[in-house]
C-alpha cells in the first residue's frame, strides 16, 4: 500500500460551553445535528470523501459517547488495514501525562502517533463545523503555491469581522497579516480553523514551543501561528465558497437547522455527490398517522407523528402526539411530545418527555429560542416561557 | 438435577440451535417482483427485504449459526446480506453461511425440489456444532421469539415442532399449508395448498427438530427419489414421528401471492400491526444505507404512511408505503400504493393501488390505477 501523503488530526476535545445544556453530557463534536447526524460526521465524511484515510481524533472532555460513536470508523468507510480512524485521548508517557492544554499542545502530545504514519502533510480540523469540503483540492492548492501553511478562509460580512480571526492577504492570496477578532478589520477573510502544515516543519515548531515555554497555552492561533508568522514562513489563504456554519452557539445551532429547510436549502443533506455518513441507528420506518400534518420539515426514521409539524427537524425515535404542534423547532432523538403540547422556536434535547398540553416558547419573538436539556420532563399543562433554558 | 440425553452439550440454550432459511422456494407467484430477485430479497415494509424478518428473529432468539439455501437469482440477496454484519453474524465462530445450489453444476437433470438444496449442503449441516435446527422460510413476515417454542419442543419430547397460526380469513388465490391437530396439538394432518381449506391452522413454515433427525430424513427421502421438503420430509413423516404444532399469537403474514404481498404491506400501516412487527421482541435488522432524513416540502400532505429515509415529498401521499429515496413531485397524488427504492413521480402524476418496483419513473400528469384486490405492478427501471 502506498504511503499516505496527508493525514488529518481532528480536534474534538472542546467542551462547547456556549452550547449550554446541549453539551451537559457529551463533547461538542458528539452533539446531534440534522435529524440523523452528529457534528463530527461532517469533518469525518469530508475526510472519507476527500480520500484522506488516516485520521486521528483528539478527544478529552466527556469522551465516552464520542469514542463509542466513532468505533472502528466503518461508518465513514475509515476502517482500514493501514491508518483508518484512531481515537487519541491524552495519555501518560515516560515523563508523566497531562491534559491537552490547547489545540497545538494536543498535536504536540501526539507527535509519536503522527510519526508512525510518517505523512508529508498534516491537515488540522475541528469537530464543530457544518460544511462539505474537498480537502484534496486544498492540498493541491497548498502544493501549487509552494505554501508552508495553508489556512482555509471564507468571506464573512464586514460587520462580523470582529468575531473571527481575520487574514489579510495580498493579490496572490498570500497571508501577510493575521488579526484576531479585530475592531478595525482590513479584510473580510475569516479563518475556518482548517490548516494544512508541512509535518516536518510543524513538528519543529511544536517542539520548540513546548520546550521554550512551559506555560504556553499550546494554541495554534495564539502561539504557533504568530511565531511562524514572525519567521516569515509562507502562509496562503485557501478560499472556500460554499455553505459553512460554526454551530458554536444555541442561536447558530438552531439557525443551521433552519438552513436545512425551505425549497432550496442552503445545505442540501439529501445531495448524493458528497454524502454525509453517520452511524445510522437501526429503527423502523417513520409512521405518519391519518391525523398527521407535516410542512417544510425533515423527519427521520423511527418517528411516529400524529400531530402537526411545521418548519422543524425531527431526529430518530421521536413521538409526536395527536393535536401537538411543533413549529420552527429541533427535536433531538427519542423525545416524546404528548398530545396537545405546543412547541415553538425551541431546541428539545434527547430523551425528553413533554407531557400533555405543555406549552414551550409560545410567545417567542423573532429568533428567541427556548432550550430543554436532555432527559428533562416537562409537566402537563406547564408553560415554559420563550427564551428559557431548562436543564 | 436430572440429566437426560436431550440436554447434553449446549442443552436447552439457543446456542445449541442452528438455523436454515430455505430460500429454494417457488417464487413465481410474485411475477415481475421476482423476475430479477429471489423471494428473500423482495423489498417489504418501507425499508426491509423479506429475509430481514426470519434472519432478525433468529438472531434475536440467540441463534448464531444461520445457513441460507440459495437457488436462483441470488445476486441481490448476496448484496443485501454481505457478511451478515447488520445481523451481527460476521463471526469467527458460527455466523452466516450462504449455501449455493451446487447441484446445478453437477447434473444435466432438471431441478427436482428443495431437498436437493439441503442435500447439496449436507456437509455444512453435518459440520455445524449445534444439536438442533430451526428450518424457516423467507416468505413469512413476523416478529417471532423462538425460545418458548424450543422449550416446548424439548419439554414435550417432540420429534418435530411446527409453528402455526390460526386464521379465519384466507386471502384469495394464495397458497397456504394448513394443518390439523388433535386436542394436544399433535399434527394429525397437513396439506399443501388444498383447494378446500378445512383446517384453520396455517403452517408458518418454521420447523424445529434435531439436526441428526433432519439428516436422517434427508437421507431417507433422497434415497427414495423424493425431493420436496414439506410434502416428503414433513408430511411423509407425520405418522411415524411425534410432530406437534406450536401456536403463534402475534401478527404474522404469509406472502404467497401478489395480493398477499400488497395487502401485507398495507396492513403494516395499522398501528397494532406495526407495533407487533417492529416493537415486540427484538428489532428487525436490515442492511444499513446512509440516507438523509425524509424531507416534506411546503404544501406536502402525508397521511397514514410508512416511509423510509431519503424521500422527498412535495405532493400528497396517503395510505401508502414509501421505500428509501422516493420522490413525489408537486401536485402528484399517491393512494394505497407501494413505492420502492428511488422511484420517482413527476408533477401531477396520480397513482392508486399500484406497486412500483425500484427505479421506476412516472412522468408528469400520468395516471395509473389498479384495483384494491389486483394492484397494478410496474417492473423495475420502467419509465412511463
Amino acid at each position: 500500500m502506498p504511503k499516505e501523503e496527508i493525514m488529518a488530526m481532528l480536534l474534538a476535545g472542546g467542551k462547547g460551553t456556549r452550547l449550554g445544556v446541549l453539551t451537559k453530557n457529551i463533547a461538542k463534536p458528539a452533539v446531534p445535528f440534522g435529524g440523523e447526524y452528529r457534528l463530527i460526521d461532517f469533518p469525518l465524511s469530508n475526510c472519507s470523501n476527500s480520500g484522506i484515510t488516516t485520521v486521528g481524533v483528539l478527544t478529552q472532555y466527556k469522551p465516552l459517547i464520542l469514542n463509542s460513536y466513532i468505533g472502528s470508523g466503518s461508518s465513514w468507510d475509515l476502517d482500514r488495514n493501514d491508518g483508518g480512524v484512531t481515537v487519541l485521548p491524552p495519555y501518560v508517557k515516560e515523563g508523566g501525562g497531562s491534559w491537552y492544554k490547547g489545540t497545538a499542545d494536543a498535536i504536540y502530545q501526539n507527535i509519536e502517533f503522527i510519526d508512525l504514519n510518517d505523512p508529508e502533510y498534516v491537515l488540522i480540523l475541528s469537530g464543530d463545523h457544518i460544511y462539505r469540503m474537498d480537502y484534496s483540492e486544498m492540498l493541491a492548492y497548498h502544493k501549487s503555491k509552494n505554501s508552508e501553511v495553508t489556512i482555509g478562509v471564507l468571506e464573512v460580512p464586514w460587520a462580523d469581522t470582529n468575531r473571527f480571526g481575520i487574514m489579510n492577504t495580498n493579490e496572490d492570496q498570500k497571508i501577510i497579516e493575521f488579526q484576531e477578532k479585530p475592531e478595525q478589520a482590513k479584510n473580510n477573510l475569516a479563518s475556518m480553523g482548517i490548516y494544512i502544515f508541512n509535518w516536518e516543519q510543524l513538528r519543529k515548531y511544536l517542539i520548540a514551543e513546548a520546550e521554550a515555554n512551559n506555560d504556553s497555552a499550546g494554541d495554534f492561533g495564539h502561539n504557533i501561528i504568530p511565531t511562524m508568522m514572525d519567521d516569515k514562513i509562507n502562509f496562503y489563504a485557501y478560499k472556500f465558497e460554499d455553505y459553512w456554519k460554526d454551530v458554536g452557539t444555541i442561536e447558530s445551532y438552531w439557525q443551521a437547522h433552519m438552513d436545512l429547510l425551505g425549497e432550496k436549502p442552503e445545505l442540501e443533506l439529501q445531495s448524493r455527490n458528497w454524502m454525509i455518513y453517520s452511524v445510522n441507528p437501526n429503527r423502523p420506518p417513520q409512521y405518519l398517522a391519518e391525523s398527521a400534518q407535516v410542512n417544510n420539515s425533515l423527519i427521520n426514521k423511527g418517528t411516529q407523528v400524529m400531530g402537526k409539524i411545521i418548519d422543524s427537524v425531527l431526529f430518530f425515535g421521536v413521538k409526536i402526539g395527536r393535536d401537538a404542534v411543533v413549529e420552527n423547532s429541533v427535536i433531538l432523538p427519542n423525545t416524546r411530545i404528548a398530545s396537545g403540547a405546543k412547541i415553538k422556536n425551541a431546541i428539545i434535547g434527547s430523551n425528553v418527555i413533554v407531557e400533555k398540553a405543555a406549552q414551550i416558547g409560545q410567545e417567542a419573538a423573532n429568533n428567541e429560542i427556548t432550550v430543554i436539556g436532555d432527559d428533562e420532563i416537562i409537566p402537563a399543562n406547564s408553560n415554559i416561557k420563550a427564551g428559557m433554558v431548562v436543564g | 438435577m436430572m440429566m437426560t440425553p436431550v440436554y447434553r452439550k449446549g442443552g436447552r440454550n439457543m446456542n445449541n440451535v442452528m438455523a436454515i432459511i430455505n430460500n429454494a422456494l417457488n417464487e413465481s407467484f410474485l411475477e415481475q417482483l421476482t423476475s430479477h430477485r429471489s423471494l428473500a430479497s423482495v423489498p417489504f415494509a418501507a425499508r426491509y427485504r423479506l429475509i430481514d424478518f426470519p434472519l432478525s428473529n433468529l438472531v434475536n432468539s440467540g441463534v448464531t449459526n444461520v445457513g441460507i439455501l440459495l437457488q436462483t437469482k441470488y445476486r441481490s440477496l448476496m448484496d443485501h446480506i454481505g457478511f451478515g454484519k447488520a445481523w451481527d453474524l460476521d463471526r469467527k465462530k458460527n455466523g452466516l453461511f450462504l449455501l449455493p445450489p451446487s447441484h446445478i453444476y453437477q447434473a444435466n437433470t432438471p431441478y427436482k425440489g428443495d431437498l436437493q438444496n439441503f442435500y447439496s449442503n449436507l456437509e455444512y449441516i453435518e459440520k455445524s456444532n449445534q444439536e438442533y435446527v430451526i428450518i424457516t422460510s423467507p416468505n413469512v413476515a413476523a416478529n417471532i421469539d423462538y425460545r418458548d417454542a424450543f422449550n416446548y419442543h424439548l419439554e414435550n419430547n417432540n420429534d418435530i415442532t411446527i409453528m402455526y397460526k390460526k386464521i379465519n380469513n384466507f386471502r384469495p388465490n394464495t397458497q397456504y399449508s394448513v394443518i390439523n391437530t388433535d386436542d394436544n396439538d399433535r399434527v394429525i394432518d397437513m396439506q399443501v395448498d388444498p383447494h378446500q381449506k378445512d383446517y384453520k391452522k396455517v403452517s408458518l413454515q418454521r420447523y424445529i427438530m434435531k439436526k441428526d433427525l433432519l439428516l436422517a430424513i434427508i437421507d431417507s427421502c433422497v434415497s427414495k427419489g423424493k425431493w420436496d421438503f414439506v410434502k416428503n420430509a414433513i408430511i411423509g413423516n407425520l405418522d411415524s414421528l411425534k410432530v406437534y404444532g406450536y401456536p403463534f399469537h402475534s401478527y404474522a403474514t404469509i406472502i404467497n401471492s401478489i395480493n398477499g404481498y400488497y395487502k401485507s404491506n398495507l396492513e403494516i400501516l395499522k398501528p397494532s400491526v406495526w407495533q407487533d412487527i417492529f416493537l415486540k421482541n427484538g428489532p428487525i435488522y436490515t442492511k444499513p444505507k446512509d440516507e438523509a432524513p425524509t424531507a416534506y416540502k411546503n404544501g406536502a400532505r402525508a397521511q397514514n404512511i410508512l416511509a423510509a429515509n431519503g424521500c422527498l415529498i412535495e405532493g400528497a401521499v396517503e395510505n401508502s408505503v414509501l421505500f428509501r429515496g422516493v420522490k413525489v413531485a408537486r401536485g402528484a397524488v399517491v393512494k394505497n400504493s407501494i413505492i420502492m427504492q428511488k422511484s420517482e413521480l413527476g408533477k401531477n402524476a396520480h397513482l392508486e393501488n399500484v406497486i412500483l418496483d425500484k427505479d421506476v419513473k412516472i412522468t408528469a400528469n400520468k395516471s395509473l390505477k389498479g384495483d384494491i384486490n389486483l394492484p397494478m405492478i410496474v417492473a423495475k427501471n420502467t419509465s412511463i
